[in-house]
């Protein structure tokens, strides 16, 4: 039926096609403006997790392990244990005569393993240079957070793990 | 300067929703922020900013859905 149109007219394509450009516009403005709203909805619900989770955390309770015998290791000596599973490797330092402190080994940035450098007297991370102070708190790098300080008694001559603190 | 009156209501609609939607984009980054602080002093042992947190990423939150229902009627206004 082309010939019953004018030439001015706007092409057929455009006749059959339902959506105006100006509509589709709207549309689309709408549909961004819904989905920022539901991720609003999201954020909002991962705030909500986190304060459910808050009001009805409980502590933890920690298995008491034996970790060695005080004096096995040198002044600056490492030992690397698990605590409170195998898997949850951790890291045990001799600061000095008297005076070990564990920490676990994952780092608080991506959970590489870090490492005791005896000569700086500090934990480093090999992934990103991370670097935490002896007493686990963060010098430098990526990790925002501290490492998780094991807590050690020291029984009669033997350090036994008793808790972590975070 | 000519007044707002004089443009199309197509046009000063297109803007108001611009608007609103650039308002939302705003909340929307705040209200990330916001999680991941309060994640990152969840992960600490820090739970005191859980409350306050979520009721501020609600009132955001709320705030979003009456911008929504402002884009919404704008839009039914104008079309």
């Amino acid at each position: 039926m082309n010939w019953l149109r004018r030439a001015e007219s706007e092409p057929l394509w455009k006749d059959e096609f339902s959506v105006h450009a100006a509509d589709e516009r709207y549309v689309t403005r709408r549909q961004l403006a819904k989905f920022l709203v539901l991720t609003s909805l999201g954020m909002f619900v991962g705030n909500a997790w986190l304060l459910v989770r808050s009001l009805f955390h409980r502590e933890p309770r920690f298995p008491e392990m034996p970790v060695m015998r005080a004096g096995d290791i040198p002044v600056g000596g490492v030992k690397l244990f698990g605590y409170p599973t195998d898997e949850d490797r951790c890291i045990l330092v001799r600061t000095a005569e008297d005076s070990y402190v564990a920490y676990s080994q994952k780092c608080t940035h991506l959970s590489c393993a870090v490492y005791y450098a005896k000569d700086r007297d500090r934990f480093e991370c090999p992934c990103h240079e991370g670097v935490f102070a002896i007493d686990g708190s963060v010098v430098q790098g990526p990790p925002s957070r501290p490492l998780p300080r094991i807590i050690l008694d020291n029984r009669h001559g033997v350090l036994v793990a008793v808790s972590v603190k975070a | 300067m000519r007044d707002a009156a004089e443009f199309p209501p197509k046009t000063r609609g297109l803007t108001a929703i611009a608007g609103a939607i650039s308002l939302i984009a705003v909340l929307l980054m705040v209200q990330m922020w916001l999680l991941t602080a309060t994640l990152e002093s969840y992960l600490k042992d820090d739970r005191q900013a859980a409350l306050p947190a979520a009721i501020v990423s609600g009132a955001i939150f709320l705030i979003c859905v009456g911008l929504y229902m402002f884009v919404e009627r704008v839009d039914s206004e104008v079309r």
